[in-house]
């Protein structure tokens, strides 16, 4: 792909991750567009693993590996001593899961924002909690079997809607992205880069091995649930402009969720009852950017 | 220049003579007044430091964690629950071998609520790879306080500075603070050996396989060897340019005491009172302060009690089904120390309760009437109440 050649590469080969890792491609756009002057802090995630073991790691940027829920307080400090040291050059951002971030970060996460740390906090969602297995985490869609949520006991509760609730701390960049659409990941990078105070990037980043799906349907499966309009690419700025960044052109949820294994279980009419949700999360993100339900 | 000072004020003044960088607390009674102050320094340009007012202990800890990291000098207080929060951390920031130091005020552990002195917070995290050290009065709180930056920095590893609740951070004594030249003198700004760097990018912390987590580990206790060695080097050199001097351990009379008492923290100073009293009347009562939990000073405490032919360890804090905990810690260390003295447990003042002249005395004569220790552990001064569990 051309983008290869536009920016340099901070991520090495030999990273350990699945086959066809969402994750692993999602920090590959990061790092181009945030470039070398980056320190990372990463709580525990399956990229504590992707990263590598001592004394070898993946990423040519220094990498603060930290405590599961510490993403949010562990930044705020490189932050405040890069200040102190009169280091204005920095970037510093923080590389979570989604359980790192919704659940048991969540404090941290809120405090850091709060406090409108100088920080990016990019947060990579593959649903669940990869790296221990596949546990249903509160970013875990309606309708998923995980290993906490089996059989006929799959998760019949909605996903956490994360960026609102930074939008809600009035932070002055939240965005929503994907490795489906990497100008726009990258172009959102770069944005949040040149602005200061708290800002939060939320990748959408498939899991072949958590979503029970062949590695090649990564892109694929990242690019419909956009196109669906169960992830929209979006962003608010100051907790107030929204601006949706793709406008879908109705597709329909089912080849979605007919093509990953952790939703096989779900029959038509579970898939009409998701349709449902779908349109209205998206009507009620129409509103709020602005835009009346008739021109869109 | 002498001033009085609250204890907890003996730290914050430390803290700002130390230059510490990157200060990070959640308020907690009775840390509190620690906190405030240095506050108050960051704020009015004193210090000249970050003060980070997170959410919490736990992310208190974390942010210094980022901070130390970045090659800064941090400092952090808390007691009793927020250290309790913090104990995911307190391993972390050893293993990662940062010198973070923090002043833990000796708070009872709820329930029921109390936030009077007692050290089961402390004790409870003595397998963290924290440096403990416990204070007696104001002063050396100051200067263990400033001493802490120094050794930390020396072993890479956090230190935690104990202080007991109300009974010294809020008792006001006439305390020393010495002038900024001197204890720049003592204490140079940080040289980190590791620190997040652009131009040498490295991960920390990173996955550690069996192949070679043993030998990180075994590093730690190495630091830790090398901190009791250090320690002594440090306090000559804080001696000659401060003019004081405290001791992992301090031993009062006890070269020719038959039964000694061994004490850590502000209980020490009515110890001294006991055994002074004591030695009027012809009673041979030695007193031996234990500065030093972590590392425990094994060898000082064999020869300090060699002598001795019973040995009592008052302890305001309690291993539920064990003993108090500096008993156990004096057990382990004597027991392979042929012919080494009987070692008498007793727990007293837990949750704030008052260590009077009178108890120390009352465990003095237990102790001598005794032939041989009958408990794991005595507590004295016990109330008459229902003990009753788990009876029908
Ligand atoms: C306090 C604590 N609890 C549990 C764990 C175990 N743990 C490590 S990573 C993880 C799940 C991470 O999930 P997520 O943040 O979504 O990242 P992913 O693995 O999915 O990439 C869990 C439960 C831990 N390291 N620390
Ligand atoms: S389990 Fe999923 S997120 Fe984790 S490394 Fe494998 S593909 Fe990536
Ligand atoms: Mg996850």
């Amino acid at each position: 792909m051309q983008l290869d050649n536009l920016n340099p590469e901070h991520m090495c080969s030999g990273h350990v991750g699945c086959p066809g890792c969402g994750a692993a491609i999602a920090m590959r756009f990061v790092l181009k567009a945030l470039g070398d002057k980056t320190m990372m802090v990463i709580p525990a995630c399956c990229w504590s693993i992707i990263a590598g073991s001592y004394p070898q790691s993946a990423l040519k940027i220094p990498v603060l590996h930290t405590a599961f829920e510490t993403g949010g307080a562990a930044a705020s400090g490189v932050r405040a001593a890069q200040d102190i040291k009169g280091d204005t050059e920095t970037t510093v951002v923080t590389w979570a899961g989604d359980g790192g971030t919704f659940d048991i970060g969540f404090q941290a996460l809120s405090g850091a924002v709060e406090r409108n740390e100088n920080f990016i906090y990019f947060c990579y969602d593959n649903e669940a909690y990869m790296n221990t297995g596949v546990q249903r985490s509160s970013s875990t869609p309606y309708g998923a079997w995980t290993t906490t949520t089996p059989g006929q006991h799959w998760k019949k509760l909605r996903k956490k809607n994360i960026v609102e609730v930074l939008v809600a701390h009035r932070i002055p960049y939240a965005a929503t992205a994907s490795i489906a659409f990497p100008e726009d990941l990258m172009a959102k990078v770069e944005k949040a880069k040149s602005m200061t105070g708290s800002r939060f990037i939320h990748i959408f980043s498939s899991c072949p091995t958590g979503w029970g799906m062949p590695s090649e349907m990564s892109i694929k499966i990242a690019r419909m649930a956009v196109q669906t309009t169960i992830f929209p690419l979006y962003e608010v700025e100051d907790g107030l402009r929204y601006t949706i960044n793709y406008t879908p052109k109705g597709y329909l949820v089912n080849e979605y969720f007919r093509l990953q294994g952790r939703f096989k279980h779900l029959t038509e009419e579970d898939l009409d009852s998701i349709q449902e949700m779908v349109d209205e999360d998206w009507n009620l993100l129409l509103r709020k950017a602005g835009i009346s339900l008739e021109t869109s | 220049m002498r001033q009085v000072l609250e204890g907890s004020h003996a730290v914050s003044e430390a803290v700002r003579l130390a230059r510490a960088q990157v200060i990070s607390a959640y308020p907690i009674t009775p840390q509190t007044h620690i906190v405030e102050q240095l506050s108050e320094y960051c704020a009015n340009g004193t210090l000249d430091a970050r003060f980070l007012r997170v959410e919490s202990e736990h992310s208190a800890l974390a942010a210094l964690i980022g901070a130390a990291s970045s090659g800064v000098r941090t400092f952090t207080a808390t007691s009793s629950q927020g250290l309790a929060l913090m104990h995911e951390l307190l391993h972390w920031a050893s293993g990662a071998r940062l010198p973070i130091v923090m002043a833990e005020v000796n708070r009872a552990m709820a329930p029921g609520w109390n936030i009077w002195a007692d050290q089961t917070d402390s004790l409870a995290q003595r397998d963290t790879g924290w440096i403990q050290l416990y204070c007696e009065n104001g002063q050396e709180v100051l200067d263990t306080t400033i001493q802490a930056f120094r050794l930390a920095e020396w072993v890479n590893l956090p230190v935690m500075v104990n202080l007991d609740a109300f009974f010294l951070s809020h008792t006001y004594e006439p305390v020393d603070v010495p002038d900024q030249k001197s204890v720049d003198r003592f204490l140079p700004p940080y040289k980190p050996r590791f620190q997040l760097d652009l131009a040498n990018p490295c991960a920390f912390n990173q996955l550690a396989p069996p192949n070679i987590y043993m030998e990180m580990r075994h590093n730690i206790q190495m630091a830790m060897d090398e901190a009791l060695t250090f320690l002594e080097q440090m306090e000559e050199e804080f001696e000659s340019i401060l003019g004081r001097r405290h001791g992992a351990v301090e031993a009062i009379q006890c070269d020719d005491a038959e039964i000694i008492l061994i004490t850590s923290g502000t209980v020490t100073s009515t110890s001294r009172q006991v055994v002074a009293e004591l030695r009027e009347k012809g009673e041979k009562v030695g007193l031996l302060k234990i500065k030093l939990f972590r590392p425990f000073p094994v060898n000082m405490l064999r020869e300090r009690t060699a002598s001795a032919s019973k040995v009592a360890v008052i302890d305001r804090n309690f291993s539920f089904g064990a003993s108090g905990i500096f008993a156990q810690e004096v057990k382990a260390a004597l027991c392979n120390f042929p012919g080494h003295p009987p070692v008498y447990s007793y727990i007293a003042g837990l949750g704030g309760r008052d260590i009077t002249m009178e108890v120390i005395e009352n465990i003095y004569w237990l102790t001598k009437k005794s032939t041989a220790p009958e408990n794991e552990s005595s507590w004295v001064g016990l109330r008459e109440v229902d003990h009753a569990v788990g009876q029908s």
